[in-house]
């Protein structure tokens, strides 16, 4: 219990899958201009990691890693080459399935999160997850943890980073900064101050 | 129509300055950061987009009038990680140690947003060939981001360009010290932030 503590600490601030790996920089980028769309973003966020990111486990775990076909009486085989296509099938399906789902069950949070939906099957974050899953070869309730901190690790970071630039509308920037330079010089001191961070082990 | 008539050149050359794909676009950040402590990786990275993103744009443009529009993102993706999966087991066989330091990031080409972004903006209306030019332009100018993003990172923060030390041993005797901030995760934004702000004056394009 305590190293899952541990992990979704470090999951959230110290490697902050944003501020530490820059995954998920491009709807970072688009989408931080207002607070509430950027919250609803890291939401659904958050929303499909948790699912992902165990799925691909078991996706991993019993087809594709060396050895794991041992089941149906194939312990030679060696899949893992697929594991590209297959998590980014499994993200896509699941991110159409989950956008069904909340359209028939809950309407008024499909209509808030309605256009970030989609977006999410080609945000580098959650691919990342499941990259980072595999490479540092967590268990089953580790990734489940992982896919919880990595998320709310990008909703807290964009969730901040709309918050800042919400204010830095009334602010004199010189032309060539304003947008994207600016942005990325603040998500710079951001990933500084996260830096402070580092080192927290519980 | 010449293969490299001036319009076709113009595909490679525009996004090298004023349409380039990081600055301006707002494509394909979040591999562009990660892979650019040292020079080489980054060298390596530009190549393995530059290669996905020419034949993704080329097997798109081929495909363009056969695929159905509601089904297109998931034919991309597929076309897309199947050139990433080649790129990624070629790196493995021929450069491991490298194909490691890259670790997540070479599977990453496939959300990276520049391959999908001008898959959906290009080669769905153009012919073969001007989308294999628009790939490589593409990809040209994501490199040349990356690449001086590498070069200041691995120069002030380790001294060294492609692993060779270039600051002198009599600077660090005088007190010169690495700035141990290029090689972790802020330099990298701020020096981009920076660059975009050059960038952005010379071409005259603001938000």
């Amino acid at each position: 219990m305590e190293n899952l503590i541990s992990l979704f600490v470090e999951s959230v601030f110290v490697n902050n899958i944003l501020l530490a790996y820059f995954l998920g920089m491009c709807s970072f980028l688009a989408v931080s201009k207002r607070v509430d769309t950027a919250i609803g973003l890291g939401l659904a966020v958050i929303f499909v990691e948790v699912i992902t990111v165990p799925v691909n486990w078991a996706l991993n775990h019993y087809l594709l890693a060396p050895g794991a076909l041992g089941w149906a009486g194939l312990p030679d085989v060696d899949l893992s080459f697929l594991s590209f296509i297959s998590f980014i099938a499994v993200i896509a399906a699941l991110v159409q399935l989950v956008e069904m789902i909340v359209d028939r069950y809950s309407p008024a949070l499909y209509s808030a999160l309605g256009i970030f939906l989609p977006l999410i099957a080609v945000n580098c974050a959650i691919l990342g997850a499941s990259l980072f899953m595999v490479e540092r070869e967590y268990t089953f309730v580790e990734s489940a943890v992982f896919g919880l901190g990595s998320g709310t690790g990008f909703l807290l970071a964009i969730a901040a980073m709309a918050a800042i630039r919400e204010k830095l509308r009334y602010s004199h920037i010189p032309a060539g900064l304003r947008g994207l330079g600016i942005t990325m010089l603040i998500t710079g001191l951001m990933a500084m101050a996260f830096m402070s961070f580092s080192g927290i082990n519980l | 129509m010449s293969l490299l008539s001036k319009k076709n050149m113009g595909f490679i050359k525009d996004p090298l300055m004023d349409n380039n794909p990081i600055a301006t676009q707002v494509l394909g950040i979040c591999s562009a950061l990660a892979v650019t402590v040292q020079l080489q990786t980054a060298i390596v990275m530009s190549i393995a987009v530059i290669l996905v993103l020419a034949f993704s744009n080329v097997l798109i443009s081929l495909v363009r009038n056969k695929v159905p529009s509601n089904i297109r993102i998931i034919v991309e993706l597929a076309i897309i990680a199947t050139l990433v999966i080649l790129v990624d087991q070629v790196l493995k066989a021929f450069l491991y140690d490298i194909s490691k330091q890259l670790s997540v990031f070479v599977g990453l080409i496939i959300t990276n947003c520049i391959v999908l972004g001008r898959a959906e903006a290009f080669a769905l209306q153009n012919k073969p060939w001007p989308s294999f030019l628009d790939g490589i332009g593409n990809g040209l100018g994501y490199s040349m981001i990356l690449i001086t993003v590498a070069f200041g990172r691995e120069i002030l923060g380790s001294g060294t360009l492609f692993g060779f030390q270039l600051i002198p041993d009599a600077a660090y005797a005088a007190g010169y010290q690495n700035m141990g901030l290029m090689v972790l995760a802020p330099g990298a934004f701020i020096l981009l932030g920076l660059i975009i702000w050059v960038q952005r004056t010379i071409t005259g394009i603001t938000e």
